[in-house]
């Protein structure tokens, strides 16, 4: 009884904080699962891929990559690439999911860009258990993400509508996730940084190979600028 | 690309990514101070990636023949101007995607 209640307790402070989440993913976890539908996919692979990959980015670049000839160490790179920031997002965590036993195996998977923002910014009250509220948001946004998915994906073959352009919808997601980050920056250093290296890169390394130069360019400027970066105070 | 294939593709991918969520837990163990060139580069790079995706999302437009990336640009000052008016994420990223599909659908 007493353990239901703490859960029950977790459960009710986690809901609203994803609340958010729930809408995007919603939206895109829909759009996703229309797309991969109409590239041609049974619904069961959106199933599986919101699943076991379980990051937005990737799953769409996934779709292509799928469209493409078989190239496994290709693939691996990339995704690692794509995903790299998720290294970062494991730092930042470190702290927080500190001796939370079984759960966080699970907190660790689970940790895509919208579950690490929600987790990371939110102040848990007193009362409530904090690895079940960390567990329950985790959850709940995958939950929402796999839902949403393969709706997608079985409503993608009623969808009579044409679908061209369609993916932009993973363009104008970062652009709005870049914009959010730049407004909160004075100098913008680190987001310039982005920008230049990659689209130097894309120039001097052409459109299917600049993703791994792109990420040695920004580390080797992110070391070398660190002082004035720090100074600037943009960082959080 | 036969089913087999295309499963090892998807679980290729999930490796990569169950990799780098669990590489820095496995690195600085729960007892270990994270390094502060470590904790540096965890505040500096989202900024700098989200920017790098904008531009591996817009890799294959061709300025210079075609459309000449006229879609992608209204489509983007759509998403950004919808977002500093009303700042609703999800109300900019529809609203830039729907302009963008009008665009390629009737216009180019």
């Amino acid at each position: 009884m007493e353990k239901n209640h703490v859960k029950r307790r977790a459960l009710a402070a986690a809901f609203p904080r994803t609340l958010p989440i729930l809408t995007g993913f919603g939206f895109l976890g829909i759009a996703y699962g229309i797309y991969m539908r109409t590239s041609g996919f049974h619904f069961l692979y959106p199933t599986l891929t919101s699943m076991i990959v379980f990051g937005g980015s990737l799953e769409f670049v996934l779709v292509s990559m799928l469209m493409s000839a078989f190239a496994p160490l290709q693939t691996f790179l990339l995704a690692l690439m794509i995903q790299a920031r998720h290294l970062f997002y494991g730092v930042a965590m470190l702290e927080k999911y500190k001796g939370l036993g079984w759960k966080k195996g699970y907190l660790i998977f689970g940790l895509c860009d919208e579950t690490f923002s929600v987790n990371c910014s939110a102040d848990i009250p007193r009362d409530v258990d904090k690895g079940w509220f960390l567990f329950f948001v985790t959850l709940l946004n995958q939950s929402y993400w796999v839902i949403a998915c393969t709706l997608g994906g079985v409503l993608g073959s009623l969808i009579q509508f044409n679908t061209e352009g369609l993916d932009f919808v993973m363009t104008a997601m970062f652009v709005v996730i870049f914009l959010e980050q730049w407004l909160k920056e004075k100098k913008h250093y680190t987001a310039l940084i982005g920008v230049i290296a990659s689209v130097l890169c894309r120039l001097i390394f052409g459109a299917d190979s600049f993703l791994v130069p792109t990420m040695i360019c920004i580390l080797a400027m992110l070391s070398f600028f660190r002082k004035p970066i720090e100074k600037a105070g943009d960082l959080s | 690309m036969s089913v087999p294939l295309q499963l090892l593709t998807i679980l290729l991918c999930a490796l990569a990514t169950v990799l780098t969520r669990f590489l820095p837990f496995l690195i600085f163990s729960e007892k270990r101070k994270t390094p502060p060139f470590i904790q540096y580069l965890g505040r500096a790079l989202p900024a700098a990636i989200f920017g790098m995706l904008v531009v591996y999302c817009l890799k294959n437009v061709n300025f210079l023949a075609g459309s000449h990336g006229v879609p992608e640009a209204i489509g983007i000052a759509v998403t950004v101007l919808l977002h500093l008016w009303k700042r609703q994420m999800l109300l900019s990223i529809a609203g830039g995607t729907v302009c963008y599909m009008l665009l390629v659908q009737f216009l180019f």
